[in-house]
C-alpha cells in the first residue's frame, strides 16, 4: 500500500497553491468592495499555507516546520481580518460606502 | 488512478471551484459560501498531507470564526440592493496580468527540480506538535498572541467610535 506522498507528486500541491494564488490576486485587483478584497487575500493566504504544509510533508517530515509555520499564518490571518473590518466599519460609518475606489482622499 | 488521487483531485476542483466563486460571484454573500467551500477544501488537503491538527484549526478559525466576521461585516455594510458595478474598469489588464503570473509559477513548478521519493508521510502526533510549539517555537508563539491581543483591541477602539458621535 503506497502512502499519499508516493501516490500524488509535489508538483500537484504547488500547482494548486499557484491556482489559487493567481485567483486571489484577480479577486484582490478586480473586486470594489473592501470585504471581498479581503476574502481573496485570504485565498492567497491558503494558497501559501498549503506549498509550507507540503514541502513539510515531502521534505522533512519529521521536523514538520511547514506545519508551526501554517499556525502562525492562520493566526496573523485571523488578527488581520478583525483588525481589517474594523477599519471597514469604521470608513462605512463616516462615508455610507464599501467600495475603495470611492475611498480616494489621498489619490493625487 | 488511486483512490488518493481521484480524492485530491476532486478536493482540488472543489477548492478551485471555490476560488473561482470568490472572484466571480456578483452575489456578495455567494461569494462568501464559495469562500467557505474554498477553506474546507483547503482542510481537506491538509488531512491529505497528513496534518489533521492543522485542518481542524482550518476548519475552527476559517470555517466558523472568520467567515462569521467576514458575512457580519457583508451585512453590516450592505447600502440596499443597487444593481451596482461589481468589478473595476481594470479587470481585462488584471485578468491578464494574473493570467501571466499563473502560468509563470506553474511552468516554474514544472521546470524544476522538487526533492521527491520521501518514503512515507509521517503523521504528527498531537503531542509532539504541542512540544514544538511550546517548547522550541515558545518565542513566536508568544509573539503572535501579543499581535492578536493588540490586533483584537486595536479592532475594538476603531470599531467603536468616539462618544457622541
Amino acid at each position: 500500500m503506497d502512502t499519499v506522498a508516493q501516490q500524488i507528486p509535489l508538483e500537484h500541491f504547488l500547482v494548486l497553491s499557484a491556482i489559487l494564488f493567481s485567483l486571489g490576486i484577480y479577486g484582490v485587483l478586480t473586486r470594489r468592495n473592501a470585504v471581498l478584497i479581503l476574502m481573496s487575500v485570504e485565498l492567497m493566504l491558503n494558497a501559501a499555507s498549503i506549498n509550507m504544509v507540503a514541502f513539510a510533508a515531502y521534505t522533512s517530515p519529521e521536523q514538520f516546520i511547514g506545519i508551526i509555520f501554517a499556525i502562525f499564518i492562520i493566526t496573523i490571518a485571523a488578527a488581520e481580518v478583525g483588525l481589517a473590518l474594523a477599519i471597514i466599519l469604521r470608513i462605512f460609518r463616516t462615508r455610507r460606502t464599501a467600495n475603495v475606489d470611492e475611498v480616494a482622499e489621498l489619490k493625487w | 488512478m488511486t483512490v488518493a488521487q481521484g480524492i485530491f483531485y476532486l478536493i482540488a476542483a472543489l477548492a478551485v471551484a471555490g476560488g473561482l466563486g470568490v472572484v466571480l460571484m456578483r452575489s456578495t454573500v455567494y461569494a462568501a459560501l464559495f469562500l467557505i467551500l474554498a477553506l474546507l477544501a483547503v482542510a481537506g488537503i491538509y488531512i491529505l498531507l497528513a496534518s489533521e491538527f492543522l485542518a481542524l484549526v482550518q476548519v475552527l478559525i476559517y470555517g466558523g470564526a472568520v467567515t462569521v466576521l467576514l458575512i457580519f461585516a457583508l451585512m453590516l455594510t450592505r447600502t440596499g440592493d443597487l444593481p451596482e458595478e461589481m468589478l473595476g474598469a481594470q479587470w481585462p489588464i488584471a485578468g491578464l496580468a494574473t493570467s501571466l503570473l499563473m502560468g509563470l509559477l506553474i511552468a516554474a513548478v514544472a521546470t524544476s527540480n522538487w526533492p521527491g521519493d520521501v518514503g512515507e508521510t509521517t503523521i504528527v502526533p498531537f503531542n509532539t506538535l504541542g512540544e514544538a510549539l511550546f517548547r522550541q517555537w515558545a518565542v513566536p508563539f508568544e509573539v503572535a498572541s501579543l499581535v492578536l491581543l493588540v490586533a483584537l483591541v486595536g479592532a475594538i477602539i476603531l470599531a467603536r467610535g468616539e462618544e457622541g458621535e
